[in-house]
């Protein structure tokens, strides 16, 4: 659509395919990235975007197909040759060694780094020059998200790339940050870099990207300039079907059913956030979003709300009844159920079954344990009704946690804790890495459990989801809690200094907040 | 010069010599673990080594290449770890164990007919005249080239972890073997030649005790030296001198608690065996109650197996 002169083109993809035991990731994908252009790759999770990355990035050898780059054949066997080539790559996560400092993080993504002291004056003229400004000796692991995210960038820079992946890259970052990002890619396409910028927040998009090509379960289903076309049509053409705003009945909010008052809690990890005096309430039949860029003590709020860590009996208050000594089992009792973020390993076991994580959560308000005996046919029972009632998708409830894909695991233990009807449900990052049909669900599952009295507590990064469904707004920020606002008439700027930005918003963030606002 | 009976030049130079073996293993399974690989097995290389060096030297007669044959018997059998836990993703912990237990029993089988054998002698090194200082001589210059080895080894070690790119690169891999392979780094290859690399020390370590400790082979003879490699390493935090350190500490008790009973001091001796166990124990109680600098030397990704996923 926009480079048909063949000249311009900086890397071609031809009829890219790859199978995964009963998976077809990629079938038949065919784009065009011209030199200088911001390319967008669209698409679902599980539409193959990844897989696709990691064969341009020679993580994965293809199947079938072939790439060109500037003409010539383009077949990385290896990062290593990818980045000889070219191509530098900016990840989502996992490219990151904490315990280590900024130059070394760079030194190895590099595969032919200068000596130490030579490296980190480059990493500091490269870093000012795009105005990322970073210290190289510093630790990454104290660094915040949006700075670890410099890293992985003045990385690729170093290495002068013509072509920078980055998957996923605003994620993590607030309104600000993003801006500052955007401005660097922005500097880099003018310079004649080309980006491929894989993402699915459409405003942003929309406002940074040249082209776009939009991927649906492995197949190129098509492709559009973002400037020309609305947020919701790309988004029909990713989910391949019109897409409905949660529906949500306003009642009359009940007496207060959580009370918290100046929570402090030390974060058990050396990297986290402690909580600093935390206070809020949330009536019955209230949803409470509390928003924040990742790693502000939203983790640590979560462990003190469900009961692993423990605080002053009245600091945590539930119906009035002060419940902050009490371990997870005796809240739950006490109508408080939650679902922490990290869903292997925290919210469910890897390798127990379904039926076997019901149990772990829900034997207390199902009564599924008589006299030290585990009520098997009761479990699988409970299990069952989950997994119907949430449409999980699973062969069977026999099978182990670890199998299922992420979004189904989700809606599973989500549909675990709100199928024990708690008075208070308290969730952390309720949607995340899940599909927009799916995150749909879970958003209505949370707002029906809220119109039938329950007080809904949802932690989240993603500020068009608490637009979307909460009544009142609070920021985490540094592990200090704001005071709760409506959200009607809320303004993304507002929310942005509260968040913790300093100032400079983006257009297509207010934007997107006015598209949120339209569809609530 | 002596105190409770006990020449301090002497207590000295024999607990350097006392020191290697422990310090031979704890410096090779220190680079094991800061790959992030936890090999329980050191006392099962160890005695491998033991007996593949005791037959080597007493078959050539040269106790260089005892050495050299402890390292290669040692090294094989951790191949046997390596292809468990890096290839077919054992457990490493109880594949540790297991090469503990089948080192100890091989080498008995190896062993027989080599009991009361005197392996060929592994002399001093001559320093002349240097020798004769006094205290010093004794201290510095009266050891054998394994000793001066062992030294040289830490500070190569600790040289390469620190400055080179094969040292970061491995560092990398213990603490995230996930990002380390997003970046195109050979997880699994880099973690079996540490492998290799720790058997190898160790099975030196092993020789050493049957070719110039002892010097001769009973069954069991390395005695739970690895055990204490092991230990040596966590009381380290992961530190090639601190390793030294903690080798010399450990090793300096052993000959303590010899002399104390041959001075025959009131001291009960088992005291002094259990105090190295009790000192790590305190080293580690002091390490994690602190979230610090100290808890977060331990490499990340320390006993997890890799596995490449899409």
């Amino acid at each position: 659509m926009t480079q048909d002169i063949s000249a311009d083109v900086l890397l071609a993809i031809e009829g890219i395919g790859k199978s995964y035991p009963g998976v077809r990731a990629n079938d038949d994908v065919t784009f065009r990235i011209g030199a200088g252009e911001v390319h967008a790759l669209l698409g679902e999770n599980g539409a193959g975007k990844s897989t696709l990355v990691k064969m341009i990035y020679g993580l994965v050898k293809p199947d079938e197909g072939h790439m060109s780059l500037r003409g010539a054949p383009y077949a990385p066997a290896e990062p290593r040759a990818a980045r000889a080539a070219g191509v530098a790559m900016v990840f989502q996560h996992f490219s990151l060694f904490e315990a280590l400092n900024v130059a070394e993080n760079v030194a190895l993504g590099m595969d032919d780094p200068p000596p130490m002291r030579d490296l980190e004056a480059r990493i500091r003229e490269v870093s000012e020059g795009y105005g990322l400004p970073l210290d190289p000796a510093r630790l990454v692991g104290d660094l915040s998200a949006g700075e670890r995210q410099r890293v992985e960038i003045v990385r690729c820079l170093l290495q002068d790339p013509k072509l920078l992946i980055m998957d996923e890259p605003t994620s993590v970052l607030t309104p600000q940050e993003v801006e500052i990002l955007f401005g660097t890619l922005r500097q880099l396409a003018a310079e004649g870099t080309s980006i491929l910028y894989i993402s699915h927040k459409l405003e942003e998009i929309r406002a940074l990207c040249d082209a776009a090509t939009i991927l649906r379960r492995g197949k190129v289903v098509g492709t559009c300039v973002p400037r020309e076309v609305s947020a919701r049509a790309m988004a029909e053409m990713m989910v391949g079907a019109s897409l409905n705003a949660p529906a949500r009945a306003t009642g009359e909010l009940g007496p207060v059913a959580l009370t918290v008052e100046r929570l402090s809690v030390a974060s058990p990890s050396a990297f986290g956030t402690s909580l600093k005096e935390v206070s809020f309430e949330v009536r019955q039949g209230e949803v409470l979003g509390i928003g924040g860029v990742a790693g502000n003590g939203q983790d640590e709020l979560l462990a003190a709300l469900s009961g692993e860590a423990r605080t002053g009996r009245d600091v945590v208050r539930v119906h009035g009844r002060g419940i902050g000594h009490l371990g997870p089992n005796e809240r739950r009792q006490a109508g408080l159920c939650t679902a922490p973020e990290e869903r292997l390993g925290h919210a469910a076991a890897p390798d127990m079954s379904l039926v076997e994580n019901a149990l772990l959560s829900g034997a207390v308000r199902k009564g599924l344990v008589r006299r030290g005996f585990i009520d098997w046919p009761g479990t699988r029972a409970f299990a069952e009704a989950v997994v119907k009632t949430f449409d999980v998708r699973t062969p069977g409830t026999g099978t182990a946690a670890r199998a299922l894909s992420g979004g189904n695991l989700q809606k599973f233990v989500l549909g675990r804790e709100i199928l024990q009807e708690p008075g208070i449900i308290v969730v952390n990052q309720p949607t995340w890495g899940v599909d927009a049909a799916a995150a749909a669900f879970i958003r209505q599952a949370l707002l029906d459990r809220a119109a039938k009295g329950a007080a809904v507590v949802v932690i989240s990064q993603d500020i068009d989801e608490i637009l979307e469904i909460a009544d009142r707004f609070a920021a985490l920020n540094e592990g200090r809690l704001s005071a709760p606002v409506p959200v009607a008439g809320l303004t993304l700027e507002r929310i942005g200094l509260m968040l913790g930005g300093a100032h400079g918003m983006h257009k297509a963030d207010v934007h997107a907040a006015e598209v949120a606002h339209a569809e609530t | 010069m002596e105190l409770f009976g006990i020449n301090p030049a002497i207590l000295v130079a024999s607990l350097m010599v006392a020191a290697v073996p422990i310090l031979l293993a704890a410096i090779g399974e220190l680079v094991v673990e800061k790959a992030g690989v936890l090999n329980l097995g050191v006392e099962g290389m160890m005695i491998m080594g033991a007996i593949s060096g005791f037959i080597t030297a007493v078959h050539t007669g040269s106790p260089a290449l005892g050495f050299l044959g402890g390292a290669l018997g040692a090294m094989a059998l951790s191949l046997v770890f390596a292809l468990l836990t890096q290839v077919f993703l054992a457990n490493q912990v109880a594949t540790g164990l297991a090469l503990t237990l089948f080192g100890l029993g091989f080498s008995s089988l190896m062993g027989q007919g080599y009991n009361g054998i005197k392996p060929p002698r592994t002399p001093s090194l001559p320093f002349g005249p240097l020798e004769q200082i006094p205290f010093f001589g004794r201290v510095l210059f009266s050891h054998d080239w394994v000793v001066y080895a062992s030294v040289a080894i830490v500070a190569a070690v600790w040289a390469v972890l620190r400055y080179s790119r094969a040292g970061l690169i491995l560092r990398a891999v213990g603490e995230s073997h996930d990002a380390a392979h997003a970046l195109g780094y050979k997880v699994v290859r880099i973690r079996v030649l540490a492998i290799l690399f720790g058997a190898a020390m160790a099975g030196m370590g092993g020789a050493y005790i049957s070719l110039v400790r002892v010097p001769q082979w009973t069954d069991g003879i390395t005695a739970g030296a690895g055990w204490i490699a092991l230990a040596i390493v966590v009381f380290a935090s992961w530190k090639p001198w601190r390793v030294l350190v903690g080798a010399w500490l450990f090793g300096g008790i052993t000959v303590l608690q010899l002399n104390l009973q041959a001075a025959g001091s009131r001291i009960p001796v088992e005291y002094l065996s259990m105090s190295p166990y009790l000192i790590t124990i305190l080293v580690l109680v002091i390490m994690s109650s602190g979230r610090g600098r100290a808890g977060l030397n331990a490499p990340a990704s320390l006993g997890q197996n890799f596995h490449a996923s899409r």
